[in-house]
């Protein structure tokens, strides 16, 4: 029973958003609503059950040979990865409890159609795989920005589409580059022939290799392929927003999977061939994001620009490629998923009491649940802006740390202190002159913050403290698997 | 006949990429739809171009690499269901917005006028 364990987080979601679109429960609400959060339950239960096994399962989907079939391979970081993803698709969901689902037809089953191709992205073995599930997941995504309708979202909808309809073209275009020259596409076979490769072929598969940077730097939303998030990321609703947190990580799991596990160390005339070119990237895209922080005119797009502030904090954590770097990376990782989400959860809140200012930093009728929003909003700006006590300050001061030679940390302490510095000036502004300065209108009576949207937030807030509160337990093991990581490769 | 699926491949993403580049959603969609062919048949060639052998082991004196058609298969699927996703968002978009600019408006809007109002 054990071995099969690899495949049912990308069954079992897909079971559920199959039973949610039956004909019977369309329009049963409840009982939709019950069916998608207890397979979310179950998909957290069994991805705890696979984390807590200490080795690498490989599956091989069908029986299939390695290098032939598709192979699953639920390894620490996979297994890891799941984990924040679970934990962060709960509060997503019950947030979207308070009305949200009605919007439109069909949120749930494209809800956990987006979380199969999410777990697939992280468990696969294979790189073509890898495109599928890549697919899988934009394919719902598409659907669910456009939930609700509106102007905003077909707009924000064109762009994102097209966008990533290029980057899969570029995807392929890679994978048939790297499949010429190496003859495989499986992640633990191409990191034992590429230590081989070499003339013309190394040059061929490095000019793949590169292609997968792109469209990974796309779905990451590294500069200069970011223009689309912001506008993306504030268009879609809240519920949706949130799980988009993910989204952008799933491509830096990509690189690091990729760039790190296959032409890493070991990988011959192409060890770390990207190394130059992540280092500027990153820089780049922190100093945009910087720039976007404080230009932010609402709330969600803050939160937008916070989200590629995150991106280039690891983008950062993977040029320095250390193993310390790299535990500092995934433990950031999850805390900016988790704030980030947040933070578009509370935006969304915001904008249903204050009426037409919707979440602009404009003055307008004062919020009705001030306290309990001003509250939630001052930990969760703590949490992202990096101030201790909360887990934004161990992940940006351990990535820190993680500089080793003078010239990186003359690069990196400035620009992570400056985006701190930045991102604190933001939410100051932000703050108050959403929950102080207000006109004499009255609060609107009617706009209420429903439960779920609270327990959404305050579930996301207490993973926060827990990340703080046991940050000693969660590195011990993020240690051990960044070492693996940079020793041996991954999957091999 | 490598010249000619590389001419092929060539000229298809170059008309493919300058449609990209239009600002209206149907030749986008056009393009989108020719840099997927580009595309399908570059993966096609990624096995090497073997003429006239059976893409089965023993069946003939050499064989044809099996595994670039199964991936063409899977890509020409996925592409199809994409292109058919698209089209019906341009058609969304040109109801919702009145017009099938990419951007939803000939002219760039002015951001400044939309935070002070």
């Amino acid at each position: 029973m054990m071995q099969h364990l690899p495949i049912l987080p990308i069954l079992l979601p897909m079971i559920g958003a199959i039973i949610t679109m039956l004909p019977w429960l369309v329009n049963k609400i409840q009982l939709t609503r019950w069916v998608s959060i207890l397979t979310l339950l179950c998909n957290i239960a069994i991805i705890t059950l696979l984390a807590w096994q200490p080795d690498t399962i490989i599956y091989q989907v069908g029986n299939w040979d390695a290098p032939f079939g598709i192979s699953l391979v639920a390894d620490n970081l996979a297994s890891y990865m799941l984990l924040v993803t679970g934990l962060l698709a709960i509060p997503a969901m019950l947030y979207s409890f308070s009305g949200i689902d009605r919007q439109g037809s069909f949120f749930h089953p494209l809800f956990l159609f987006q979380i199969m191709g999410i777990n697939g992205a992280f468990l696969t073995g294979d790189l073509f795989n890898l495109f599928v599930f890549f697919e899988v997941l934009l394919i719902a995504s598409y659907a669910l920005l456009i939930h609700a309708g509106g102007k905003a979202k077909t707009q924000a909808a064109i762009h994102y589409v097209v966008l990533n309809l290029v980057g899969s073209s570029c995807f392929l275009i890679g994978l048939g580059l790297i499949y010429a020259s190496s003859g495989t596409l499986n992640m633990a076979d191409l990191a034992i022939k590429v230590s081989v490769i070499k003339g013309d072929q190394a040059i061929l598969l490095q000019a793949g290799a590169l292609m997968l940077f792109l469209v990974f730097a796309l779905k990451a939303a590294a500069l200069p392929l970011h223009f689309w998030l912001p506008n993306t990321y504030a268009a879609a609703s809240a519920p949706v927003a949130a799980l988009f947190a993910i989204m952008t990580k799933v491509g830096l799991y990509a690189i690091w999977r990729v760039f790190v596990g296959i032409f890493g160390d070991q990988a011959g005339e192409l060890a770390n061939f990207i190394a130059p070119w992540v280092w500027p990237v990153a820089v780049l895209t922190m100093l945009v994001a910087i720039i976007g922080t404080l230009a932010a005119y609402s709330l969600r797009r803050l939160a937008g620009q916070l989200i590629i502030g995150s991106v280039a904090a690891l983008l950062f954590a993977i040029a320095l490629n250390n193993p310390q770097a790299t535990a500092a990376g995934l433990y950031y990782l999850a805390h900016s998923t988790f704030a980030g989400a947040a933070l578009f959860l509370i935006a969304d809140m915001v904008s249903q009491q204050r009426g037409k200012a919707d979440d602009r930093f404009v003055p307008s009728r004062p919020v009705h649940n001030a306290r309990i929003l001003g509250g939630v909003f001052f930990v969760v700006a703590i949490a992202l802006i990096g101030m201790p006590p909360l887990a934004g300050f161990i992940g940006k001061f351990a990535i820190m740390q993680a500089a080793t030679t003078t010239s990186q940390m003359l690069w990196l302490y400035p620009l992570m202190l400056i985006a701190s510095l930045a991102t604190l000036i933001a939410f100051s502004r932000a703050g108050s002159v959403i929950f102080w300065k207000h006109s004499n209108a009255k609060a609107d009576e009617d706009a209420q913050v429903a439960w779920p949207q609270l327990t959404a937030v305050a579930l996301l807030i207490t993973l926060n403290l827990f990340m703080v509160i046991w940050a000693g337990t969660i590195f011990e093991p993020l240690s051990q698997m960044a070492n693996q990581m940079h020793q041996v490769g991954m999957g091999g | 006949m490598e010249i000619a699926i590389a001419f092929c491949i060539g000229l298809l993403s170059a008309c493919g990429l300058f449609l990209i580049l239009r600002g209206r959603t149907y030749p986008v969609v056009l393009g989108l739809t020719l840099l997927t062919y580009a595309v399908n048949l570059f993966l096609f060639a990624s096995g090497q171009l073997v003429k006239g052998q059976p893409p089965i082991l023993g069946s003939g004196s050499s064989y044809t690499d099996p595994l670039p058609q199964a991936l063409v298969l899977t890509a020409i699927v996925i592409g199809f269901a994409m292109t058919a996703f698209v089209v019906i968002l341009a058609i969304r978009a040109r109801a919702d917005l009145g017009n099938d600019h990419v951007d939803g408006k000939s002219k760039p809007k002015d951001i400044t006028k939309e935070v002070e109002q």
